[in-house]
């Protein structure tokens, strides 16, 4: 048994989701031969240490009644730097712009020899080469199958399952909620704000909901891919975006009439980054109808492949992380052993 | 397209190679080599694609070529797509686009259905775009994305190969 040792930075729902998968699948990580330490969790006000691993139950607890989870005074540089680990969970808050403090995060975690693993879509916005590139450098391996598609393992299966093909392109949909919007409004003749209210109110919106609606969440996700897929240091700013805000019950109405849905679409190749409406025929798998998420994948030798699932929410994507993390892990193990 | 062909041989050529020129798409030629018309002339019968103001040329042609032409089938348009416009549609503006791409003559929208809720609301249209070929089909769209680019309409296309 080896203990791998992480750090999670961000302890909001994604962080405090990796602490209770953690927990709850402690025999499954037992049986892999992995014994995984959290040694520190750091928010945006304070952080918490123990070299010994951190009691994560009442982590937890004391976040949930404080607000804060640890002691001021240690910046998040300073904890990746000073504490003994060997892995970095990078899970605070998504901004395209700068990509920070992510991208800050990241970097430092990687200079300082730690692997990490990230739901984070921000850093890779307009970094996604720069960051590969100092991994490789320091010889640490950077995993972000939590920035697209929530629990659906698209960038595993892109990497490593269909390695080989050459993608000729993918389409997806990747924003569960522009998809919840845009069903609702089909089956129930709602109107754009009426559906966007209902989905605030549902929590599948956020209060400012200009990321998802515009097609600007879809667009980092959809770099992220067109990266993955063709290494072509693609950035954000590549993409063309439409978003759904102009569509009208009356028009998806008129688009079902003649047997199609509309979906926002990513479409990904070596030409085209695009996230747009797009009617879709009402038989085609892209179809899908709520929060999910959807791709398919095309390539020269596999043909199509389509994957679907959940899109976001704490414990999906805190599975995709420990996937992960046990990815790293178990490599790590026979590597040092 | 059925022609027929004199008894002799290299004739066939002198039927496809005009359409080839004048960059026709072959898609089909059937030769019935055992059949015999009452001229005594062997019928072959040749599905292309073609721009149709090119029509006239190579009928010309090919009958300059000594082949006759017997029948022209109808114009048989094998492209076809859906489209969505969404915004401030008039029925004007509708009838301006819709000729805009008729007028290319290789294209044109053969089904057009709108929804109008109200004078100050949105209203959308569904149209059906035909066209002989890829490439007068994507031309057909970039006129749409002009026309609703300037009148800042969103336009919906679908996704690819499921047209
Ligand atoms: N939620 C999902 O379903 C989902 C799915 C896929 C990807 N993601 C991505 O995963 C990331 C985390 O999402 P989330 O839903 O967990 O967000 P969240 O609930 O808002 O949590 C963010 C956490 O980061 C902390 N934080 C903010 N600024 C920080 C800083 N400068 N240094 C250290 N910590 C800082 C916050 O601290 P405080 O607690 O002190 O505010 C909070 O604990 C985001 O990038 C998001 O886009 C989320």
């Amino acid at each position: 048994m080896k203990d791998i040792k992480i750090s999670i930075i961000g302890f909001g729902d994604v962080g405090q989701g990796v602490v209770q998968v953690l927990s709850q699948k402690q025999q499954t990580l037992e049986k892999l031969g992995v014994n995984i330490k959290v040694v520190a969790i750091v928010d945006s006000r304070s952080s918490l240490v123990n070299a010994d691993g951190i009691d994560l139950e009442k982590a937890v607890q004391v976040k949930r009644d404080t607000g804060i989870v640890g002691k001021a005074g240690s910046t998040t540089a300073e904890i990746i730097k000073n504490t003994d680990h060997d892995l970095v969970v990078e899970v605070t808050p998504t901004d395209i712009n700068t990509g920070e403090p992510g991208l800050t995060n990241i970097l430092t975690a990687i200079e300082n020899g730690k692997h990490v693993v990230t739901s984070n879509k921000g850093p890779f916005a307009r970094n996604y080469a720069k960051l590969m590139k100092a991994a490789k450098d320091h010889g640490v391996i950077l995993r972000y199958e939590a920035t697209v598609g929530g629990a659906m393992p698209i960038i595993n299966l892109i990497q490593e399952n269909l390695a080989g093909n050459t993608i000729e392109r993918i389409d997806g949909i990747l924003n569960g909620t522009c998809n919840y919007i845009l069903t609702r409004m089909g089956e129930e003749t709602l109107d754009y704000q009426h559906a966007l209210l209902e989905a605030q109110e549902l929590g599948i919106a956020e209060a400012d909901p200009t990321y998802d609606v515009m097609g600007i969440d879809a667009a980092c996700k959809l770099v992220i891919l067109a990266n993955t897929a063709y290494n072509n240091n693609a950035i954000f700013d590549d993409v063309s975006i439409t978003g759904i805000t102009k569509i009208t019950p009356q028009a998806l109405e008129l688009a079902d009439k003649n047997g199609y849905a509309v979906r926002l679409i990513c479409e990904v190749s070596e030409q085209v980054l695009s996230v747009a409406p797009k009617l879709v025929p009402k038989k085609h798998p892209l179809a899908v109808g709520g929060t999910l998420n959807i791709a398919t994948i095309h390539t020269d030798l596999s043909k199509m492949v389509t994957i679907s699932g959940i899109g976001a929410g704490s414990i999906e994507t805190a599975s995709v992380i420990l996937s992960d993390i046990i990815h790293i892990s178990t490599g790590y193990l026979t590597h040092t052993l | 397209m059925n022609l027929e062909l004199k008894d002799i041989p290299g004739q066939l050529v002198l039927a496809l190679q005009p359409i080839s020129e004048i960059k026709g798409n072959i898609l089909s030629v059937v030769h019935h080599h055992d059949e015999r018309t009452p001229r005594g002339t062997i019928p072959v019968h040749v599905l292309f694609e073609l721009n149709k103001e090119k029509l006239d040329e190579l009928i010309e042609q090919l009958e300059k070529n000594g082949v006759l032409v017997a029948r022209v089938g109808e114009k048989r348009l094998h492209e076809e797509m859906s489209v969505m416009l969404i915004g401030h549609i008039v029925h004007t503006d509708i009838r301006d686009t819709i000729d805009a791409v008729d007028s290319t003559g290789c294209a044109e929208i053969v089904d057009l259905a709108l929804s109008m809720p109200g004078i100050e609301q949105v209203s959308s249209a569904f149209m059906i775009i035909h066209a002989s070929t890829k490439e007068n089909l994507m031309s057909a769209l970039d006129i749409l994305h002009k026309t609703a680019d300037e009148k800042g309409l969103l336009m919906i296309e679908p996704i690819k190969n499921a047209i």
